[in-house]
Formats: C-alpha cells, structure tokens, sequence
C-alpha cells in the first residue's frame, strides 16, 4: 500500500485522535525500529537527502539543520519542538497536535534518536488547550507502551519528552527567543551565533524544529527517501500542509503535494472565493510574507518560485485579500499584531513599529499626510533585514512594502479622503 | 542600607499545597529551577485566579529566582494577568482573519451586552474582556476562548448564548 498523504491520513474530522494501539495498527511507530539499525549520521543523512524543508517558515533543509550539531558528548543534548504557532493566519499545527498527536511523538523519538538528544521539549503555544490534552495523553501511552523512557524497545536510546506550555507571545517562535523562554527567561531572541545546534538549551546542543517538520520524519523512516521523494509534483518531495482563511467558500487546511499551486489551494481546496467577493491580493504564508497578486495564482507553492515574485511561502497557509476589505487596514492590523508582540530589544522594531502603527491610524481617520507615505517608505527599510536582532521586524515589513507597491492609490485616497471602505 | 522589597511593605503569601505539589511536578521536567517560573505563575495564577505582588514573591522566594527577574517573565507573557480578573475571561481574537471577518463588530456587542471595554471587567466579577494575538483559528474566523474554551464562527446570536451559558454556570 502506498500512502500518499502521511501525515493526515490518521485524520478524520470530528472522531477523536488513534490512541497508542490504534495508531500503531494503522501503521504507526514504525520508524525507530529502522533508525535504530542505523548509525545516527546515517538517519540525519536520510533526511537531508529526502529533501525535507523545515516547515515553520524558514524551509530550511531539515537534515542539514541536523548535520550541524557536534559529535555526541556523553552530556545532555536537546531536541525542542516548536509549537508555538502564532503567525497570524497560520494553524496547521493545531490540526496536527489535536488530531494526531501520536505522529509528532513518533517523529520526535526518531529526530532524538539522529540527534542523539536525551530530552525532548514540546514547546506549546498555552492558547491549544485541546492540543495540550491530546498531547499529554499521548507522552503517557507512549510511556506506558514502551516508547519513552529508558531503553527504547530493547536499544541503548533513550529519550524523556516533556510538554511546556507557553503563555502568549508570538516571539517565542524565534528559536533562541523560545529557548530563553523555555530556560524560565523573558524571550528575547540571543545573538546567533553561536547556533542553537551548537549552544543552545543551557549552554548544549540543541535542534528547534517546527511540529509539522517532525511529523514527516516517521514516514522518510518508515517508508524510504525514495518514496517521499515521489510524493512531490515534478521535481519537489513531500507533501505539505496548505491552507486559506478569509473570504473563500471553503476555509481550511490540507495536505497536498509540495508544489501545488496557490490557483489549485485557492480554487479546488478552498473552493474559491465567496460569492460576490473578488480576490484582490494574497498573503502566500502568514501575516509577515509580501502580499502576492491574482497574477501570481499559478505559482508552485515552492520556496524559491515564490521569492521570485518577490515574497516568501513562510507556513504556507495564504490569507485572501477580496475587494471589500480595505488594504490598509489590513495592512494596520498586522502591524498592530507585531507593534504588540515586539519583544523590545531592539529599536527598529521597538519603536518603528509603533511608529508605523500610529500612522496607519492616522490615514484611517483621514487625518494622513502625503509625507507619511515617504515615512513608511523609509520605515520599510529601517526595520528591514540587516537593521534588527532578529526577523521579526523585516517579517512585518514585508506585507508593508508590498502593499506600498501594489496599493499606492489606495494609501493616496486615504491621505485624500480618509478610508472609503465600511 | 534600605531593603528595597521590605520597603514596599509586601511579602510573600504561603503557596498552598496543591500549588507546592504541581510546581514540584513541573521541576521534575528541568534540570534547574528558573526553568519553572512561568508554569509556576500559571500554577498560581490557575488557583488564584491572578498573579498578585504576594504570589509573585511566594514563587520568587521558592524558586530561588529574583524577583525581578520573575516579574521580567510576569509581565512578557500576555496570559499572566498581573492584575485582577473576572471569574471568566474572555480572549477575543483581533489579528486579521478575524478582522476580516467582523471581530471589531462582536467586540462592540460584548461591550454593550457586558458594559466592559477592553481591559475591564464587569461590576459582577463574571467576565473579563481581553484582545488576543491570532488564536491560530483561521478557517474558523472569527473565534474567541473563555478561559480554555475556544469557540468558533462567531456571531453576534452565538456571543449571546455562550454568556449566557456562563451566567446559568455562575
């Protein structure tokens, strides 16, 4: 049997998630068996060359993030799961976490196995109490069955994962700024580098990856690069999880091979537009990605495709932008979201963002200036990427910059005439 | 020398023992125990309802961790209240799926229903409104949690029944 869709097919919508047995008979829990014939080089080498790109944003490829961290030690090492998904317009994970929490914990003994780390963190945003539940009853099967705890299934690994649940704060998603918050910190981001794979949880080697980057390693394990390799439309692997949230007939989130289009998400999966609404502009991958254009619908939803039309695929997850909703406001109340979650380090985003916030106001109200179209202009640029400590300035920047040019006219009848939308 | 806490005149407040008993649980998770300050204010903070001076120098003092810098990680978090909530909080996502799709017209019916603002809460001390970072319910929009409770679609009809259903509770 071939599977084609491994990290929903455990998924049905309004049953409860497998419990340990079930999700074992459906195939499940497969993959340390055959990492652990393996050296742990050999399992990070699989990885790297099943070509799975990190899923929380960056695309990174996940095997070579591994490949980094140094020779073990006899000393502790960390794996964490970044679970703290707040970007605005993204939830994938919750699918994930809430619906099949057995897969992230299978994914995360396998990546600790390759990594050699003895504890594993689960970083969950506190808002995902259903997934916190889900997630806790799942650590405890797999205590319980053998899978956690001292000499896993017979080998000399062993492995302790405990869930941490956070308490609100988009930043802790920058991996150095989730590792302070998880070491009882305030979360400011640390200065890279050194690399978290190199120093990170309490001075030690550590690997912060995102659930659904996890959830693929049971399936490259389980079932061979070359099979993952297959899953993807041309030259791509895998599949990844798409989704869409505002004006469509059909919002949500799928699994879909890497390198559908953002036409196909749109269209076929999302059913399209709702009626009486027109699509203006998209967001291809949560609130810090440039807005991309109707013209631009028939990109694979691929990392490099998408940088060439000038944005970012980030989650993955677009966000519509119809005709009757006013682009500045939108572009207003992303801002607002990362004025509030700025940690503060830094100027640029500390105060820039506030800043821009403030002007924004100002043009909803009608009070705007013409040169307050220059000053965001100049803000872009000030807060963009060279400038801050970490990305979540250049991140906000991004929807900013790209609504100044596609949206002029629309930031000028503001300076005119105030926002003419309800 | 002028000890700067006792000038403020406030002490730590015994933690009871349920809260010793659900921090001792999380230390078991971490190899040192500064690493625990946030569950322990959510420990207290779950008890207490929120997270007073008394109980922020209570966790301070049993995990050895200053006080400032504990207060550092209170006042990060958006979910720590430092001051006095109702008995049910109501987090109504505002980021911009919701927005989209009319958080700003719910908020103004909880604010004429409940006559709060946000930031306040009622005469009764049933309900606390407060805006939310996107809760990550995108396709669901627009949402709103009451404590742990998420609830989706919303409308103003729906916003009606649920404090309602928390008023019947009460």
């Amino acid at each position: 049997m071939s599977i084609n869709n491994p990290l929903t097919k455990n998924i049905e919508e309004g049953r409860a998630p497998f419990t340990f047995a079930e999700y074992k008979a459906a195939g499940g829990y497969q993959s340390f068996a055959n990492a652990v014939k393996m050296a742990p080089r050999d399992v990070m080498g699989q990885v790297k060359d099943a070509g799975l790109g990190g899923r929380g944003g960056a695309g990174f490829n996940t095997g070579l993030k591994w490949s980094f961290s140094p020779d073990p030690d006899g000393l502790p090492r960390y794996l964490v799961v970044n679970a703290d998904e707040m970007e605005p317009g993204t939830f994938k994970d919750r699918l994930l976490m809430e619906s099949d929490p057995h897969l992230l914990i299978e994914g995360m003994i396998t990546a600790s196995y390759a990594i050699q780390a003895s504890t594993g963190y689960i970083f969950l945003r506190g808002e995902y109490t259903v997934a916190e539940e889900n997630l806790l009853k799942a650590i405890a099967e797999a205590y319980d069955n053998g899978m956690l705890g001292k000499n896993i299934q017979g080998s000399d690994f062993s492995l302790d994962i405990y869930l941490h649940t956070s308490a609100g704060r988009y930043i802790c998603g920058e991996e150095t700024a989730l590792i302070n918050a998880l070491e009882g910190k305030r979360a400011n981001p640390r200065f890279k580098p050194p690399f978290p794979q190199v120093s990170g949880l309490w001075g030690r080697p550590t690997l912060v990856n995102n659930v659904e980057t996890i959830c693929n390693i049971p399936g490259i394990l389980t079932h061979g690069v070359d099979w993952f390799k297959g899953l993807g439309l041309g030259e791509e692997c895998g599949t990844r999880i798409s989704g869409v949230s505002g004006r469509v007939k059909n919002p949500g989130c799928w699994e879909m091979p890497v390198g559908t289009t953002f036409r196909t998400l749109l269209e076929d999966y999302a059913g399209g537009m709702q009626d009486g609404y027109v699509l203006k502009a998209f967001l291809p991958g949560g609130g810090s990605t440039d807005f991309l254009m109707p013209e631009h619908l028939d990109l694979p939803m691929i990392p490099g495709d998408v940088a060439k039309a000038g944005s970012r695929l980030g989650t993955s997850l677009i966000m519509v932008l119809d005709d009757k909703t006013c682009p500045v406001g939108t572009v207003r109340n992303l801002i607002k979201f990362f004025a509030h979650e700025s940690c503060g380090w830094c100027t640029p985003c500390r105060d820039g963002l506030p800043w821009v916030e403030h002007i924004l106001n100002k043009m909803e109200e009608g009070e705007g200036e013409m040169k307050d179209i220059e000053i965001l202009k100049e803000m872009c640029g000030y807060m963009g990427p060279g400038n801050t400590f970490c990305a979540l300035a250049p991140g906000a920047a991004e929807p900013l910059q790209s609504s100044l040019k596609y949206f002029m006219d629309e930031y000028e009848s503001h300076v005119k005439h105030g926002c003419s939308y309800n | 020398m002028t000890n700067i806490i006792a000038s403020t005149a406030l002490k730590a407040r015994q933690l009871t023992e349920e809260e010793i008993h659900e921090i001792e649980h999380e230390k078991t998770h971490y190899p040192y125990a500064q690493a625990v300050g946030l569950e322990a204010l959510k420990i207290v903070q779950k008890y207490q309802g929120w997270v007073s001076d008394e109980s922020l120098l209570a966790v301070s003092e049993y995990l050895d961790i200053p006080p400032d810098d504990l207060e550092g990680v209170a006042t990060f978090f958006n979910m720590i209240f430092r001051r006095p909530v109702g008995k049910n909080v109501i987090l109504l996502c505002d980021s911009v799926a919701c927005w989209m799709l009319g958080c700003d017209d719910l908020k103004a019916h909880i604010t004429s229903t409940l006559g709060i603002d946000y930031g306040e809460t009622t005469e009764d001390d049933m309900f606390t409104l407060i805006p939310v970072p996107c809760l990550g319910d995108c396709d669901k929009a627009p949402s709103m949690m009451v404590g742990r409770e998420l609830y989706r679609n919303l409308t103003n009809e729906k916003i009606d029944q649920i404090i309602a259903g928390y008023k019947a509770k009460a």
